[in-house]
């Protein structure tokens, strides 16, 4: 690892000056960041902790919405029960991430952060339909997850802005979180998929389908959700749904599976973990 | 970068001292503490080699700075017998040979430990489902997961 200057500021104005000058690095968890360091794929010259900054950690509930903080662990979001009860697929999602050990560690600022789109938090947080707070030593802001990812690695955070806070507005639906991979632990996502359903009556009002690691970001399934949004929940409406969300989503091939495989499993894991998500809506 | 102050309470044993921002914890805990229980595997995460436990909750050492670790409690391997006596996770993996080249042993140890004291109610399938962070070359996990649920039995009965 390389060497660098580290700060510890205490407050998020001397976190954000700080990370708006030239090659300066936030450390969060820094389950991803030490990593690169070692392999010299990052070498900051200023690194940033946000661990001293208060306020950046834990889950809150108001009367709209659960609020997690960006510091908070990923393992306190797999365990919180607020957010197994309400945003199942974000803490199935959690539960996904490396060992327990790593889950430790890592927080959900960083996983988001990091921008990867196979992150295992993403797809959760699309279909809450999140708001994620930043702030900078300008002010203060709030983007929809689905409108934070550019491209691999990139968000529409400028320099010195700091993811603060998630807030998952309610009422939640019932959601679902699947990762294909291929290790039950310590594995990427080939593919990882979150669906969400409000039932009224029998019928769809408000679905949401979040797809990971089968885009160059994470992305919602639009065109399945329209699909679906007003019918009842037929065997052959969650085949078309499968069927529009392979052809909404644009897969690569790499090492761990082919852009073909990739785009054949959103169409069968669209539907499952659509009925996983029904099954919960209507229990 | 000059060094950093940091104060570490390792097995309840104060230090202060000087470390390079850039050195992890592992490398504080062999290097400059001089505890070499804690191994150093793949250094990327993935083994668990490195697991210690900081403020109650297990943790991969090659993925911390030392310097994030000032003012914490850390325990490692050597920090779990006490007045002679061995921790019960430890006399359980000697009394079913629950190792074979033994450098994984302290990071199975560690992260045992830890879900132990969070629940020692687990399955047998979910400890070895809540283990997957640790990876053993030699034993094929059979007597490591058997000193774990035994291990989990006497601190359960006796708790």
């Amino acid at each position: 690892m390389k060497s660098f200057e580290f700060y510890e500021p205490t407050t998020l104005a001397e976190a954000s000056r700080l990370f708006a000058e030239e090659h300066a690095q936030l450390l969060a968890g820094g389950t991803d960041i030490i990593i690169g360091m070692k392999a010299l794929t990052e070498t900051p010259e200023t690194v940033i902790s946000l661990q001293k900054i208060p306020g950046l950690t834990g889950i809150t509930t108001d009367s709209d919405s659960i609020n997690i903080g960006a510091m908070t662990k990923v393992r306190e979001v797999e365990l919180s029960a607020d957010i197994q009860q309400h945003h199942t697929a974000l803490a199935e999602g959690a539960a996904e991430i490396g060992s327990i050990q790593i889950r430790n560690l890592a927080t959900i600022g960083g996983n988001i952060a990091h921008a990867s789109p196979a992150a295992d938090t993403v797809a959760g947080l699309l279909v809450a339909d999140a708001q994620v707070d930043i702030a900078s030593a300008d002010g203060e802001r709030s983007v929809p997850i689905d409108k934070l990812f550019t491209g691999p690695g990139q968000t529409v955070l400028t320099p010195g802005e700091i993811i603060t806070r998630f807030r998952l507005p309610s009422p939640a639906s019932c959601s679902h979180y699947i990762k294909h991979k291929l290790r039950e632990v310590m594995d990427l996502a080939f593919i990882g998929r979150a669906a969400a359903v409000i039932l009224d009556n029998g019928t769809i009002t408000d679905a949401r389908i979040g797809l990971a690691a089968v885009a160059p970001t994470p992305i919602r399934a639009v065109e399945a959700e329209d699909l679906l949004n007003g019918n009842a929940p037929t065997a052959e409406l969650l085949e078309q749904a499968g069927e529009a969300a392979a052809a909404g989503c644009s897969p690569i091939s790499d090492l761990r599976c082919s852009a073909e495989h990739r785009r054949e499993m959103v169409d069968v894991l669209t539907r499952r973990t659509l009925q996983y998500a029904l099954e919960r809506a209507s229990a | 970068m000059a060094k950093l102050p940091v104060n570490l309470t390792v097995n309840g044993d104060e230090h202060d001292l000087l470390i390079e921002p850039r050195k992890t914890l592992l490398a504080v805990l062999r290097d400059t503490v001089g505890l070499t229980g804690t191994k150093e595997g793949c250094s990327t995460g993935d083994c668990g080699a490195c697991t210690v436990i900081v403020d109650g909750k297990a943790v991969t050492s090659c993925m911390v700075l030392g310097v994030t670790a000032s003012g914490k409690e850390i325990t490692t391997i050597e920090g779990l017998a006490s007045d002679g006596e061995l921790h019960p996770v430890q006399q359980a993996f000697i009394n079913t040979g629950g190792y074979q080249c033994g450098f994984c042993t302290p990071g199975f140890i560690m992260a045992s430990k830890a879900l132990i004291d969070e629940n020692p109610d687990r399955t047998e399938e979910e400890f070895r489902h809540a283990l997957g962070g640790n990876i053993c070359r030699c034993t094929g996990y059979t007597k490591i997961l058997e000193a774990v649920l035994k291990a989990a039995e006497e601190i359960r009965t006796t708790a």
